[in-house]
């Protein structure tokens, strides 16, 4: 993998996503910008994919289980070419293809419907039992919000993926530290998120969850792993990427008016500015 | 659809006839899978578990995670068949049944065994009185309460062999049989099992039988009674409806069920929306929980008898 390709790639990403949450005035922000850069490992350098045939039998899956996170995906998509790139403007517009939450009846490229917290989870290890059962090799990625760890049927998935010795699996914990109403140690401590997935027999690594190079590393050496599920913890921050939004308490869902308009255009400029001089070079 | 009446002869338990045609189901598509949550004892699946090792899952006690996992099997093509006891495959898990079936449009289905007093010592806890009224509100699935041995064999191939989410209702014992081996149904039709002027009698699984026993009391005064199996309980027979109820001076519903959301709400909706204006009774489960006892004790208790439905009838009539 390129690294610089990869930053690349994350930034666009950021600057789309950004943009459909300007247009539209408000948005789930912080839960979307914490997994930039792992959809960007995934989606530009790590997944079997053809977005012009997105249900192509040989693909590897991804799940985005913590679904209120859908614009990020929405703009990796478009980016990679499944949809038209107008389309990201249409976000939550009254009969529009990108609803707030992934729904695999309205958009190209979104495998499985998420919103209801620990439920994608649960679908991804489904997915992942079949391509097991018919001996494909098919892989299954999921990103599971650290929030939506307090929901029971994500660890009943976990033990069943475990149980089932899928290897073919790579589930992601965003952790954020950040829940809807604040903290998420404040709310209900998620103790050792890593050491809780190495009890439940997961092969549980965490790592720093801005550094492409790191996750995509990272994930190759997971996919090594034979026998036994894998995890990979991210340790990120809500908002992740810009100082504004990372600092800003209540930022899982943010209604851009004010100071928060304001950075996020100033945002949207330097990103603009930054890729364009990237061009140059 | 053909049907050929049989002899109301007590028939194999139904548990045995879900496990033999899945057996044939899982022999011809290679598609079908079974999954359970630590009731294969319960289900007697314990057959298809050795026939079929690779695609038999024991889930352990998550029914949230089998439904979720069905749908996901569902996506890559598979046709999940689930089990679990009633209450648990319905209002444990209505939001998976949601998420990962319905409004994914994906493709499972569900034995949802011992509804209503077939928890009998099991008791209240392993009662659902609401299992129909809560999946009657979702849209985009089929509800069947078959009545006998030929109709849930025929239900669950249906099921096999149509996309989408079925939810099928029906004990784990034999039931009498009311229909012959070579009987074939149509999604969405009752049937009209018997003629009679005066009332009208829509049933679903074991309270056929008792409408029968009905049929048999009120024939002695001169009261005529219709019975009808509405075992396609979602889509509903609302042309048959409207075709039988005209002209007779009771209409009764019979479910072994709640009174609120049921078979017995369904048909009311159907008769109001339609000004069918002929008084209407209701025999259901009131606003009330089960509890532990045997299938007679249970029945009398909640009001499904034979004798109470008689004696509620007469009242309807004023006789």
């Amino acid at each position: 993998m390129n690294n610089l390709l990869a930053k690349e790639f994350s930034k666009k990403i950021r600057l789309e996503t950004s943009k459909m949450l300007l247009k539209r005035g408000f948005g789930h922000l912080g839960g979307s910008f914490s997994i930039i850069e792992t959809l960007s490992v995934l989606y530009g350098f790590t997944m079997k994919i053809r977005p012009e045939n997105p249900s192509w039998d040989e693909r590897d899956w991804f799940v985005l289980s913590k679904g209120h996170a859908g614009p990020a995906l929405y703009a990796t998509l478009a980016l990679k070419g499944y949809f038209p790139m107008a389309w990201l403007m249409t976000l939550n517009d009254n009969g529009t293809h990108l609803p707030s939450h992934p729904d695999r009846l309205k958009t190209p490229g979104i495998d499985c419907t998420t919103g209801s917290l620990g439920q994608g989870i649960s679908q991804a290890v489904g997915i992942a039992k079949s391509f097991k059962m018919d001996e494909k090799e098919n892989r299954v990625y999921t990103i599971v919000g650290d929030g939506e760890l307090n929901e029971g049927q994500v660890w009943e998935a976990i033990q069943f993926a475990a149980h089932h010795k899928l290897d073919n699996l790579i589930v992601f914990i965003d952790e954020n530290h950040k829940q809807l109403d604040g903290f998420t140690k404040d709310i209900l401590n998620p103790f050792d998120i890593r050491l809780k997935l190495e009890s439940f027999g997961f092969n549980a690594i965490r790592i720093k969850g801005d550094d492409e190079s790191l996750i995509k590393q990272t994930i190759d050496k997971c996919i090594s792993i034979k026998n036994q599920p894998s995890a990979i913890v991210l340790d990120t921050i809500k908002g992740q990427g810009i100082k504004y939004f990372e600092e800003l308490y209540d930022n899982h869902h943010i209604r851009f008016t004010g100071e928060s308009e304001v950075e996020l255009r100033k945002m949207i400029l330097t990103l603009e500015e930054e890729l364009l001089s990237e061009v140059k070079i | 659809m053909k049907i050929i009446r049989s002899n109301m002869q007590n028939t194999k338990e139904l548990r045995a006839v879900y496990v033999d045609t899945l057996h044939e189901l899982m022999h011809d598509n290679l598609q079908i899978v079974t999954m359970d949550a630590d009731l294969v004892g319960a289900s007697g699946a314990l057959r298809l578990f050795k026939d079929f090792p690779n695609r038999c899952i024991n889930m352990g006690i998550c029914e949230a995670n089998m439904v979720g996992v069905a749908g996901g099997m569902s996506l890559t093509g598979k046709i999940p068949f689930i089990h679990s006891f009633a209450p648990f495959i319905s209002r444990r898990v209505m939001d998976q049944l949601y998420m990962a079936g319905v409004y994914s449009n994906n493709n499972f289905k569900i034995y949802a065994s011992d509804p209503g007093f077939w928890a009998i010592h099991n008791g209240g806890t392993h009662t659902t009185m609401e299992d129909l009224a809560i999946t009657r509100a979702l849209p985009n699935i089929t509800i069947f309460a078959p009545s006998d041995a030929t109709q849930f064999a025929w239900c669950l191939k249906k099921a096999a062999n149509t996309y989408g989410v079925f939810y099928i209702r029906a004990g784990r014992k034999g039931f009498k049989n009311l229909y012959d081996a070579e009987s074939n149904f149509e999604l969405g039709k009752g049937i009209v099992l018997e003629q009679g002027k005066d009332v009208v009698i829509f049933a679903i699984g074991e309270m056929i039988a008792e409408s029968y026993k009905v049929r048999e009391e009120l024939i002695k005064i001169g009261i005529e009674v219709s019975i009808v199996d509405m075992f396609s309980i979602k889509p509903l027979d609302i042309d048959l409806i409207r075709e039988i109820v005209p002209g007779k001076r009771l209409v009764v519903t019979a479910e072994n069920h709640s009174k609120f959301g049921g078979l017995g709400s369904a048909i009311a909706e159907v008769m109001a929306e339609s000004n069918l204006a002929v008084p209407l009774l209701r025999i259901a489960v009131d606003d009330r929980f089960s509890e532990v006892g045997t299938q007679e004790y249970l029945q009398k208790l909640l009001g499904l008898d034979a004798l109470t439905m008689i004696s509620k009838i007469k009242e309807k009539l004023f006789l």
